[in-house]
């Protein structure tokens, strides 16, 4: 390779980023759903003939990154390249090949070059309903829990098929967005794809391959480097969380090894009777994306960085749920994980992993009747996204009301009491609720919801941290325990569908981080 | 009866003037900004141009005025100490923000402290709800409770901002009269007034920023006017918005936030100016200073706007690391790209090329002022781009060997890369940012940008815009006359224009037509008075615009609304746009709009600007680094003068200027047009270049 050809190649992976950029943008702009427009559950990629990803937007959220590039490798095995044609979309929304839960479709779009096809564009959304018991954690099994589309050729050579149109339309609470959103999803790949004839046009390519093959080794190379400025050998951590009805064990040790990162999840607790499950795909993606922070900060996420982590969790425990259980709210555990490979690492780089954090979403999923609707029970259904704080770094506090390691945003409470009869009558810090130490951890927030018509409505509640609190690290302090109650001061349970009795506030108090250091140490 | 008009741009490092008679002349000048009294460094300038022409400072008819001022109050924190009065169980709203991080994989991240500490962060029982009906009603004894408080704080300016105040501002409105008579002297931003749109977060950070920075902009102001006076200047002065419109001293004081970044609105302008000037309807303006490139579409004439900008990024240009502003702007992309961008090699072996910059202290190596990094302008010199003798009018004698060593060393070295390869690498990663930037800004407006010309300006960008027009496929590239004080001169071209948004949520199936005639009624009748302190009335015209999307989603497409507007014609503009942006429309589903504005607007003037460039007009060989080739070449390099007579020049080459140099490429011309605009254009074609 001269040169010239290693520039040129590096100019190319850096317009293959900015494709996928104007891929996920595209999608943020064109959705429905409010937990996409508004916060940002989405994510966006483009993957090469073996279905081996080469780059991902930046827009989006770490959970779907991971596990949609292993659900295009599915896309393929299922629908071989060689019978894709221009204008094919596929769609999928099932959690152990897709991102974990029936909420997120992956739509997956052959992308082609003077008439030949050259890659994949594939992309991902959370939309706010897909029918079921809804968005919460209360089923007993995955069928329970919506409409399940097996892996479909939903648009051929640009006719879109009515009959699976007429399918999703009819089993879920929100027709029109959930359509809506189907469409943004393929618009963004057809974006993507565009974008990518024209790079190729431009430098005269006729295949992606030798491009593919230099980001991935590149990429490989440089993972490696940090696994190999690593002590070899291995330490493990534990972390209790709340869980269902008893509480979980997260287990786990990592092996620094000649080829790569190893984890298992061995030790971990089974699997739980409601929707807390998650599907190995999902425990991959949070776990692979607390090693790419800790170890591999400045590597783009790409299959060849993501491959020097080998993950293994035993089929049964609640990190590699079988197929059949339910997954809903598989975020819940899914983002404890990096707090856990943190733990692992501490022995290693004391000096770059946090305390841990509050983790999980705190997705305030509500449903109830809107003003004058007599055609059912459910008018409304909206998800309010929230946060507590974040654990302590070793050179600074944590961030208060942060998602991590989720990417997504807050909800404005403007818009969602635009979206759905509710007034959030307060949401400001929890102060003090960050754990101490001579860095402190995040502050969480206190938020107050009531019906604005004065009828009774539900919380489908998918909160966790609140008996098990993020604990802190190197002498700091515990963050402070969430909490779930009435504004009669009635608790609520952190998990499953409960009434919020017409004329009560549901009143949450999200955690805090962990604190850092002893606090005597301040500065 | 010809003009006699002071520009005025009050930038970070230097205050530009230019001083237009009206008979097409232009005098310019560049001087130090003098931060502590920036009035001064501005008379300086003002008088030396007036020195030169040989006029008196009764002789301005007009006196136009841009200032960073305010951006660097909120950049260096040094606004007036501020409160915030907010709704009871919101006074965290600008601590929280959206909750997000703008690096996802960056675990050691920190965010920008908020705007108003907590002591000084109050709240009211009060609430409203989406639809503007009242909840619960303003407890005034409450506001009177906090006038103590907020006395013995020592505090200059309140910002209040109540939550869903964009759809009924009786209770700011209350909280202002209350507040008027028992803190006079405290200046008082309604969120209401500032930024009536829906999302809490924004809208309470733009008018927390309007409270920050309004008593010093007043200060500023009345300081400004009473030098003016005293120096005997009687012409009026209007000043310059991001919304890239003139408006009063007045309108200024009310609403300073939307002045911040109206130097770089100013370079829009001038760049629309030119774009009409030779008939381009379809343009993309290209403004590289030494630490910034900011990119801009201009549609007939006319820059492209947005609502919502962001100001000191905490992690230097990483989206999402600033402070939103939510106000009308001339929309630009803005990215860490300039001759002082820092070059290095990363993990992968990637050459990566800014966003730090080496600014002017210590600056690029080839300044010899201890800079150790190598620079864009360090690998410009490297390539030939540059003459080490002949910099910014021979006042700097650059480093060329020292330049090329650190090039080398930092980027060539980890490598295996020569010092031209390697300073070949860094001009075309820079440019690729920079290309990547306009191609992702063009798609999220719908625009296509190989069909553009590139109009290129400010002391970098004549170096780069050629190549990056090769790498966007564009085939005109123009290099406007007086390109080095290019915002100041756009402060000529600008219109004496206001606009204001205001958030109203309305199903357009089911609208009221008199409800929206009402509110466009309403919002014109405060709007009107601004633009009418500066001309005359009959010289104003309107534009309306709706802000619709389909009923569910969050992002809003821009209709201009028609006179006669109904639910059909909004509807068929509305998909018109849409398909446009995204490829299809979605049949059946429901129209809403969320936002709606009006802009006032009377014409700038008319003249146009015309240069000879006058000088040496001897070419001078140069050795230039040639892409196509790998290697160098003897190229001939010319003065822009030389170019006055028709001459026309065939890449590779070089224009040379005291302020700039431009590169012409291998398959490009250049010559100047009648107004003395310097013109590249493509004779062979992209994909020959590239292959």
């Amino acid at each position: 390779m001269s040169a010239a050809d290693a520039i040129r190649n590096q100019v190319m992976w850096d317009r293959l980023i900015a494709v996928v950029e104007e891929q996920a943008q595209a999608l943020l702009r064109t959705a429905f759903s409010t937990i996409v427009r508004e916060a940002g559950d989405l994510s966006a990629g483009v993957f090469d003939m073996e279905g081996r990803m080469l780059a991902q937007a930046v827009t989006g959220t770490p959970g779907h990154v991971n596990s949609m590039a292993e659900s295009v490798k599915h896309f393929i095995d299922i629908f071989p390249v060689e019978t894709m044609k221009e204008g094919d979309h596929y769609i999928t929304n099932d959690p152990w090949r897709g991102t974990g839960h029936l909420n997120d479709f992956v739509v997956t779009t052959p992308a082609f070059h003077d008439g030949k096809m050259v890659g994949l564009f594939s992309c991902t959304s959370h939309l706010i309903d897909i029918g079921g018991i809804g968005f919460g954690p209360d089923g007993h099994d995955v069928f329970a829990e919506g409409l399940n589309i097996p892996f479909l050729k939903i648009c051929d050579r640009g006719t879109m098929d009515a009959n699976v149109m007429a399918m999703i339309r009819a089993n879920t609470r929100l027709p029109v967005e959930t359509e809506g959103d189907v469409y943004s999803l393929i618009s963004c790949n057809e974006i993507g794809a565009k974008r990518l004839s024209e790079m190729m046009g431009e430098y005269a390519l006729t295949t992606l391959e030798p491009l593919a093959e230099h980001i991935i080794s590149a990429s490989y190379k440089a993972a490696m480097e940090r696994v190999a400025a690593l002590p070899k050998g291995t330490t493990r951590y534990s972390m209790t969380i709340d869980g269902l009805d008893k509480p979980v064990d997260l287990v786990a040790a990592l092996t620094v090894a000649e080829d790569g990162v190893h984890v298992d999840f061995d030790g971990t607790s089974g699997t739980a009777k409601k929707g807390i499950n998650v599907p190995m795909a999902y425990t991959r993606a949070y776990t692979a994306f607390g090693l790419m922070a800790a170890l591999a900060k400045g590597i783009p996420n790409n299959s060849g960085s993501l491959s020097v982590w080998h993950i293994e969790a035993p089929e049964g425990c609640i990190l590699n749920a079988p197929r059949g259980l339910p997954v809903s709210s598989r975020h819940i555990i899914g983002q404890m994980l990096p707090d856990v490979m943190f733990g692992c690492l501490e022995p290693l780089i004391p000096d770059v992993v946090p305390a841990e954090g509050t983790s999980c979403l705190w997705n305030i999923t509500l449903r109830g009747q809107a003003e004058g609707n007599t055609l059912g029970r459910h008018g409304f259904a909206v998800t309010i996204t929230t946060n507590g704080g974040t654990g302590a770094r070793p050179a600074a506090d944590g961030l208060s009301a942060t998602a991590f390691p989720s990417g997504v945003k807050g909800s404005p409470v403007e818009i969602m009491e635009q979206a759905a009869p509710v007034v959030i009558w307060k949401k400001e810090l929890r102060e003090g609720s960050g754990g101490s130490g001579k860095y402190r951890g995040g502050d969480g927030q206190v938020i107050e919801i009531e019906n604005r018509f004065g009828q009774s409505m539900e919380v489908l509640a998918a909160f966790d941290r609140i008996d098990h609190p993020p604990r802190g690290r190197a002498g700091g302090g515990n963050g402070a325990n969430g909490s779930v109650s009435l504004s009669d001061g009635t608790k609520l349970r952190g998990k499953g569908t409960q009434e919020i009795p017409a004329g009560k506030r549901l009143c949450l108090e999200t955690p805090g981080g962990g604190g850092f250091g002893k606090a005597e140490a301040a500065e | 009866m010809s003009q006699v008009r002071l520009a005025i741009d009050i930038g970070g490092t230097f205050t530009d003037v230019v001083l237009d008679t009206g008979d097409g002349k232009v005098n310019t000048t560049k001087v130090l900004t003098t931060p502590k009294a920036p009035e001064d460094g501005a008379l300086t300038g003002m008088m030396a141009v007036l020195d030169a022409g040989g006029l008196k400072p009764g002789d301005v008819d007009l006196i136009l005025h841009g200032t960073t001022l305010a951006t660097n109050a909120l950049i260096e924190r040094k606004g007036a100490k501020t409160a915030l009065i907010a709704t009871e169980g919101f006074r965290d709203v600008l601590a929280i923000g959206y909750e997000d991080r703008y690096d996802q994989y960056d675990i050691a991240i920190v965010k920008a402290p908020a705007l108003i500490d907590k002591p000084l962060r109050f709240t009211v029982p009060e609430r409203v709800a989406v639809d503007g009906s009242v909840l619960k009603p303003l407890d005034e004894a409450a506001v009177r409770a906090l006038v103590p408080q907020i006395k013995a704080a020592g505090v200059e300016a309140v910002a209040v901002a109540l939550i869903h105040a964009y759809a009924a501002p009786a209770h700011e409105r209350r909280i202002g009269e209350i507040l008027a008579e028992a803190l006079p002297g405290v200046s008082v931003s309604l969120s209401s007034s500032v930024s009536p749109e829906a999302r809490e977060f924004e809208r309470t950070m733009t008018t927390s920023v309007n409270a920050y920075v309004q008593p010093l902009m007043a200060g500023y102001l009345k300081r400004y006017e009473d030098r003016l006076t005293a120096e005997g200047f009687h012409a009026p002065v209007l000043l310059m918005t991001s919304g890239g419109g003139l408006t009063t001293i007045e309108t200024a004081r009310q609403f300073p936030v939307r002045l911040v970044e109206s130097g770089p609105a100013g370079g829009a302008i001038l760049a629309a100016e030119v774009a009409r000037a030779c008939g381009e309807d379809k343009v993309l303006s290209f403004d590289m200073g030494g630490t910034t490139a900011k990119i801009c579409l201009i549609d007939d004439g006319v820059p492209n706007t947005a609502r919502v900008f962001e100001v000191d990024r905490q992690s230097r240009f990483t989206k999402g690391s600033g402070l939103p502003i939510r106000i009308p702007v001339i929309e630009m992309i803005e990215i860490g790209a300039g001759g002082g961008s820092i070059a290095k090699v990363d993990a992968m072996k990637r050459i990566a090329v800014g966003p730090h910059s080496a600014g002017s202290d210590p600056g690029p190596v080839a300044y010899a002022r201890g800079g150790t990094e190598p620079t864009v302008t360090d690998a410009d010199l490297t390539l030939g781009k540059l003459d080490p003798d002949d910099f910014a009018g021979g006042r700097i004698t650059l480093d060329a060997a020292g330049a090329a060593a650190a090039v080398k060393r930092v980027v060539g070295d980890p490598i295996g890369l020569d010092a031209a390869m390697a300073a070949y690498g860094i001009c075309e990663i820079v440019d690729e940012n920079m290309a990547n930037a306009a191609r992702v800004h063009a798609v999220e407006n719908g625009a296509d940008v190989a069909s553009r010309t590139l109009i290129a300006f400010g002391g970098a960008a004549p170096l780069h815009a050629g190549r990056l027009a090769q790498k966007l496929g564009i085939d005109k590239v123009i290099i406007p006359a007086h390109a080095g004080v290019g915002s100041a001169v756009g402060f000529l071209y600008a219109p004496v224009s206001f606009e204001v948004v205001r958030s109203a949520f309305v199903p357009i199936d089911t609208m009221d037509h008199e409800a929206v005639a009402s509110m466009f009624a309403e919002m014109d009748a405060l709007v009107r008075p601004v633009v009418t302190a500066a001309v005359a009335e009959s010289e104003v015209t309107a534009t309306r615009t709706a802000y619709l999307r389909y009923m569910g989603q969050g992002h809003e497409v821009p209709v201009v609304v028609p006179e006669d507007f109904d639910a059909t014609s909004l509807r068929e503009a509305f998909e018109a746009a849409y398909s446009a942006l995204f490829g299809r429309t979605i049949a059946g589903a429901a129209i809403e709009a969320m936002s709606w504005s009006l802009a006032l607007s009377a014409p700038a003037r008319a003249e146009r600007m015309t240069e000879t460039a006058t000088g040496d007009t001897t070419a001078k060989p140069r050795t230039l680094f040639v892409p196509e080739d790998e290697a160098t070449a003897e190229v001939s390099a010319f003065p822009r003068a030389a170019l006055t007579d028709g001459t026309s020049v065939a890449g590779p080459a070089l224009v040379t200027e005291a302020a700039t140099t431009t590169i012409v490429p291998s398959g490009y011309t250049a010559a100047l047009n009648v107004d003395g605009h310097l013109i590249l254009t493509r004779t062979t074609k992209a994909q020959e270049i590239a292959a």
